[in-house]
């Protein structure tokens, strides 16, 4: 008897059982008291109140919802704000934190102790105050429509928004952006086809002044091509206020700004890591085999720095998107504002709603998640 | 990296190397001293040259700098908020009490530091929520009266007293031999780190009144600690983690081989060599933590952002948005910046002790 209660396989079995039954009995007690609770406040359940009519105003989106539609509408609106401010935040982000982390590795002083400033700035002060500051402080601080800031008569800055011009015809820019993607396959294949005939014959090709005009400067004079095409919608002054093209809320704006330039000063982090991680050796190796110093950095350092850097820029890229969340602090329409703000207080179903809410950051965690296994899994840096 | 030391450089050498060694560089160096001028210059006018610091009301503000009155007007709500002013005293004696503990057990000599850390740690938690709370012949004053810097004080202390066991034991629960524990606690940390935080008080304010037995009422206070203990345990429990992945499995098989239980060999010999790596990581998500209190003001809440945020609304000092946020920002910053330089040291410290 002692013995058998001294196996470990008895013994693994017991706490476990024990720990199942714990945890089922904690998750009864909220369950019953949740249940019984509803009953009393008369709240309904189920999922039927997502095809009711909303009701809800809605100031900015892009999906053309209005307050007749169902709240699964306002739902799908809100997804769609969260994703926009995400990835403009995301591309500004990065484009600033790889300039302050390079910055950052500057042999110059004066240029390295600037990127550490800012650096340490942002990373020091919580995001909500940055919202804050962006909207209550700059943004209400700005003219009014009348006194508009005026950037070639096309773009205006004011307290209402940023009024920026919008095509009237889309169609041509759908055609540029189909080009492009051709391009870009065309571009695969030509550095497939060079680095396989580099490899039989020895002979270089210009993969990236190819890839330069195919990728950047073609694709650029397509879309100049298809904005001189079409007649655009220009904001012009009307009473007090901006009429015509396409409106960025101040909330937007706000938001924008203060998630990319705070997610900038982690993701400059990140990348000056990943580039001090590349040995001291390596560049004298690469410098002792006679390669120039662009070379260098494309063939030794990238290829060295990137597998470091991708993985923890993808969880920054992961946490902006549930920072975007903030954006209810200043009412910006996201998922959290309209959906668990709003649809909530409007229906009362705080279960269902909650589960959906977190169950839409939970699935963009995971699709993440996914991607970063497959892309460490792909990258693996080889060593002997 | 290191190169030959030149012979004895003056400081205009060094001021060459290091900024004008190159063409480029000279114009790279000029461009930054002509950004940080364009900068410096209004921002130290503003903050010093023209502030006002003398006065009682938004009329003493004359010259064109920041309006410091303001802040000195309303010190003590950035402090305490709407904490009665008779009681006030309360939270000074605790905020004294925290302090002396905290210095006395940071004295590296102490003796029976660890016996008096551990009282301590059970003592002053109930004593700070009896000063603050009151009753027991206090007078008690209600969470909604709290505000200011020392409601982002407890809140982040109380949450991070949570999240730190919870999150040690969520990390051993990870590395269990047990599937279902293990599989247990990846899905709770998985899900804590899987949502904004924003979500997690609005769900815990709304959320814990429903699931508790009726009458039984939890402080709105107390929810919003709750939301951000888990969501911070989740946090801590994968930098503990990461200590636990960094000691030789040699530890651990070295104990049993001694004929050491699980819990003992988790107390004398992993945990004490775990944590001590670990501890930056972990200051690091306490800093989150700190950061992380400010998003209380989404279900009313006022702490310190929170008061920051509604001293705009007064209107005998309309127009003081900057002074507020600049006051409220620079407390943050000093903080934040103040706890990661000290995780900082204490890495170097121990990579030194190591020999790394």
């Amino acid at each position: 008897m002692k013995a058998f209660l001294r196996d470990r396989k008895v013994r693994d079995i017991f706490w476990q059982v024990l720990a199942s039954v714990a945890l089922v009995a904690v998750v009864v007690f909220f369950v019953k008291n949740a249940s019984d609770n509803m009953v009393k406040a008369g709240i309904a359940s189920g999922f039927n109140f997502l095809w009711r009519d909303s009701g809800i105003e809605v100031p900015f989106n892009l999906t053309g919802y209005k307050p007749s539609d169902t709240i699964w509408a306002l739902l799908w609106t809100g997804i769609v704000n969260t994703l926009l401010v995400s990835v403009a935040s995301v591309f500004l982000a990065t484009v600033v934190g790889f300039t302050v982390g390079l910055m950052r590795l500057s042999r110059n002083w004066l240029l390295s102790t600037l990127a550490a400033v800012y650096i340490e700035f942002v990373r020091n002060i919580p995001l909500l105050f940055f919202v804050l500051f962006w909207y209550f402080g700059v943004l209400a601080a700005l003219p009014t429509p009348k006194e508009s800031f005026d950037f070639l008569g096309l773009i205006f800055l004011n307290r209402r928004g940023l009024s920026i011009p919008t095509p009237n015809d889309v169609s041509g820019f759908h055609l540029a952006l189909l080009a492009v993607l051709v391009l870009v396959v065309v571009q695969i294949v030509l550095a497939r086809w060079a680095r396989a005939r580099q490899a039989r014959t020895g002979q270089d090709f210009p993969v990236w002044v190819v890839g330069f005009v195919l990728c950047g400067a073609l694709p650029l004079m397509l879309f100049v091509w298809a904005g001189a095409l079409t007649s655009w919608d220009l904001p012009i002054l009307r009473g007090f206020n901006y009429r015509g093209g396409f409106v960025l809320v101040p909330e937007f704006v706000a938001l924008f700004m203060a998630l990319s330039t705070y997610t900038a000063g982690f993701i400059a982090e990140v990348v000056r890591g990943g580039i001090q991680s590349v040995r001291q050796g390596q560049l004298d190796a690469a410098r002792a085999l006679g390669l120039t110093p662009g070379r260098v950095v494309r063939l030794v350092v990238i290829p060295q720095a990137m597998p470091v850097i991708i993985p923890p820029i993808t969880s920054q890229y992961l946490n902006l998107i549930k920072n975007s969340s903030f954006g209810a602090a200043i009412a910006y329409p996201e998922i959290v504002a309209v959906f668990m703000g709003s649809a909530l207080v409007a229906t009362g179903q705080a279960i269902e709603i909650i589960a959906i809410t977190l169950g839409i950051y939970l699935t963009i965690g995971i699709a993440v998640s996914i991607f970063m296994n497959w892309y460490n899994a792909r990258h693996k840096l080889v060593t002997r | 990296m290191k190169s030959v030391a030149p012979p004895l450089p003056g400081w205009l050498a060094v001021l060459r190397q290091r900024l004008f060694a190159t063409w480029l560089d000279t114009v790279v160096s000029l461009l930054c001293l002509y950004v940080v001028w364009r900068i410096s210059v209004p921002l130290v006018d503003w903050l010093l040259v023209e502030a006002n610091w003398k006065g009682a009301s938004r009329e003493d503000c004359t010259s064109s700098g920041a309006c410091w009155v303001f802040i000195r007007a309303r010190f003590a709500q950035f402090m305490y908020g709407q904490y009665p002013v008779p009681e006030r005293w309360r939270v000074d004696l605790l905020g004294m009490l925290a302090a002396f503990a905290g210095a006395a057990l940071s004295w590296r000599v102490l003796p029976r530091r660890r016996e008096l850390t551990i009282a301590v740690a059970l003592v002053l938690p109930p004593l700070g929520i009896w000063l603050l709370h009151g009753g027991f012949g206090l007078k008690i004053v209600e969470t909604r009266e709290w505000g200011g810097l020392m409601l982002t004080l407890f809140l982040a202390i109380y949450a991070g007293l949570i999240a730190v066991p919870l999150g040690i034991l969520l990390a051993l629960g990870r590395r269990s031999r047990l599937p279902l524990i293990r599989f247990a606690s990846i899905v709770f940390i998985e899900f804590w780190r899987g949502v904004p935080i924003i979500t997690v008080i609005f769900l815990a304010s709304l959320l814990l009144p429903l699931i508790m037995p009726t009458g039984f009422n939890v402080d709105r206070l107390a929810r919003a600690v709750i939301g951000l203990a888990f969501v911070i345990a989740a946090y801590m429990a994968e930098a503990v983690r990461g200590g636990l992945q960094a000691l030789p499995d040699g530890q651990t098989e070295a104990a049993q081989a001694l004929g050491l239980g699980y819990w003992r060999i988790m107390r004398l010999i992993v945990l004490p060599q775990a944590l001590r790596i670990s501890l930056p990581a972990m200051t690091n998500e306490f800093i989150s933590l700190f950061k992380s209190t400010t998003l209380v003001l989404i279900v009313s809440i006022f702490d310190l952002l929170g008061i920051a945020q509604a001293a705009l609304a007064d209107p005998a000092w309309v127009g003081m948005n900057m002074e507020a946020y600049v006051f409220a920002g620079a407390i943050y910053w000093f903080a934040c910046f103040g706890l990661s330089q000290w995780s900082r040291s204490r890495e170097k410290r121990l990579q030194k002790a190591h020999g790394r």
